[in-house]
């Protein structure tokens, strides 16, 4: 009984300590959830630079790749093979962190500060079908965006080593 | 005999098919490959190119699931015309079983040899294929390829015309290592198979002759260009064995353009070279397969 008691004081200190924990990151920007503290790291957005400036450019820049982002998230959410996956997400923190993760892989002068992509999807069980629906649908987002095919696939070989730690199930 | 062997073949499919999709659930999902990446059929009936057999499982499943293909393919050349239909399974994108039944109608070479007008040779190709590791999609900060081992029985219904031209057998096993990547930052499918091998014309005309009768080595490259998701442009070329006194073979060679329609639906059309077949030289001509999958 005593221990038992102890056990249910200890997991509820457990608990709002990890709630006490949790804070908007200083990169953080407004309608964004909190979450749980991580190390930032360019290391985190799961791939090196591409080091031709030519890409970053074709990509229309930081402002080229928003479009894309939001081409993106506009097909996912109604993509009836995944938009279940993103329904409890925090979207305006999946857009600010895609876009950075983006604009850093493309060469451009960006840091990423979102968490790796491990521990990102963990939870989400997502299979390699559902990863190529958002491949798909990335490449849809950068056809809108007049993107040479060539191009859209020096980022795609970045990308595609990362099934590796998004694909769990 | 080939009926029989149809029936074997069958229940080799059902045999293996059974077990693995109850092991599975019958939940297991259909599709979600990407467009092309299942390859196409090769006139062996193996997942590849039109002529090489690459690394690439065939069917449109994932690891999670089971997919398939059905082709039929023709080749026009000036004096004689072939064509091949086949069926294939993948499991899991890892191993692939096919059946393909190819003809090669004489046409009028026929009655000039005096076998008759339209005499035609007709093999049974069976084939496995198993993936070793590597993966040619995913796996693109490394330059190392998927890599598969197959093989593939065929089987001749022309034993008393291939012993008179000097081949040994009427059936022969092909045994090859295929490693196949896209080269996704440059566009680029590329593709190097190495096959033991005895027969002639793929077994068209029996397997082992008189100049030789050993297991050979032949290479098949292929190289794709991606123009965007949906066309691949390329070229193969196929080192072939040279068996046979009467009917010196040479190597074979196409140049491609693979369309997916869709999903489901491959249109290949390409130029081939196939050279000397039966001592008629320069059989170039044009090679269209369609391809339907699931
Ligand atoms: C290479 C492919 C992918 C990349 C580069 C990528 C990138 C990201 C990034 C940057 C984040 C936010 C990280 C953060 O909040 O710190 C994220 C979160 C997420 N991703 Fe992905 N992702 C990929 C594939 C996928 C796939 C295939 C799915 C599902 C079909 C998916 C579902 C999610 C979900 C559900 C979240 C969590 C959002 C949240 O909890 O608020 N991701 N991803």
């Amino acid at each position: 009984m005593i221990r038992s008691l102890l056990l249910a004081g200890l997991f509820s200190a457990g608990l709002s300590a990890a709630a006490l924990a949790q804070s908007h990151p200083p990169h953080a920007q407004p309608g964004e959830l909190e979450v749980d503290p991580y190390t930032v790291s360019d290391a985190n957005a799961g791939a090196d630079p591409i080091e031709d400036a030519d890409v970053f450019v074709a990509f229309g820049g930081e402002a080229g790749i928003a479009r894309v982002v939001d081409g993106l998230l506009e097909r996912v959410r109604e993509d009836e093979r995944i938009e279940g996956i993103f329904r409890a997400s925090d979207w305006p923190r999946l857009r600010r962190t895609l876009i950075e993760q983006f604009c850093y892989i493309l060469g451009g002068p960006c840091t990423y500060t979102g968490r790796d992509m491990a521990s990102v999807h963990r939870d989400h069980g997502i299979t390699t079908r559902e990863f190529n629906a958002l491949v798909e649908n990335l490449q849809d987002a950068m056809d809108a965006e007049g993107i040479p095919f060539a191009l859209q696939n020096r980022l795609l070989a970045r990308l595609a080593p990362m099934h590796r730690d998004v694909v769990t199930r | 005999m080939a009926f029989r062997k149809q029936w074997v073949a069958a229940l080799v499919l059902a045999g293996l098919a059974g077990p693995s999709a109850l092991a599975n659930g019958w939940s297991d999902e259909w599709g979600g490959k990407l467009l092309l990446t299942r390859g196409i059929s090769t006139v062996e009936g193996a997942g590849g190119g039109g002529l090489a057999s690459w690394a690439l499982i065939t069917g449109n499943e994932t690891e999670r699931g089971i997919g398939g293909t059905a082709h039929a393919s023709w080749v026009e050349l000036p004096d004689y015309s072939f064509s091949a239909q086949g069926v294939a399974l993948g499991f899991h994108d890892r191993f692939e079983l096919s059946y393909t039944r190819q003809a090669f109608d004489t046409e009028a070479v026929g009655a000039a040899l005096g076998l008759g007008q339209g005499f035609t040779f007709e093999q049974d190709v069976f084939g496995a294929k198993l993936r070793l590791f590597g993966d040619a999609v995913y796996d693109q900060d490394s330059w190392l390829p998927q890599i598969a081992a197959g093989v593939q029985y065929k089987v001749n219904n022309q034993s008393a015309v291939l012993n008179a031209i000097g081949a040994q057998d009427d059936e022969g096993v092909d045994l090859y290592l295929a490693a196949t990547k896209l080269y996704l930052d440059r566009s680029l499918l590329l593709n190097a198979t190495v096959r033991a091998t005895r027969a002639n014309q793929l077994g068209i005309l029996g397997f082992g002759g008189d100049l030789e009768d050993d297991y050979q080595w032949a290479g098949e490259f292929s190289a794709g260009y991606l123009v965007n998701r949906r066309l691949l442009i390329g070229a193969e070329y196929r080192f072939k064995p040279d068996n046979l006194g009467l009917a010196g073979e040479d190597d074979w060679l196409d140049v491609f353009a693979a369309w997916a329609v869709n999903e489901h639906l491959t249109l290949t059309a390409a130029y081939v070279d196939l050279g000397s077949i039966v001592t008629f030289e320069d059989q170039r001509g044009l090679y269209f397969s369609i391809q339907a999958g699931f």
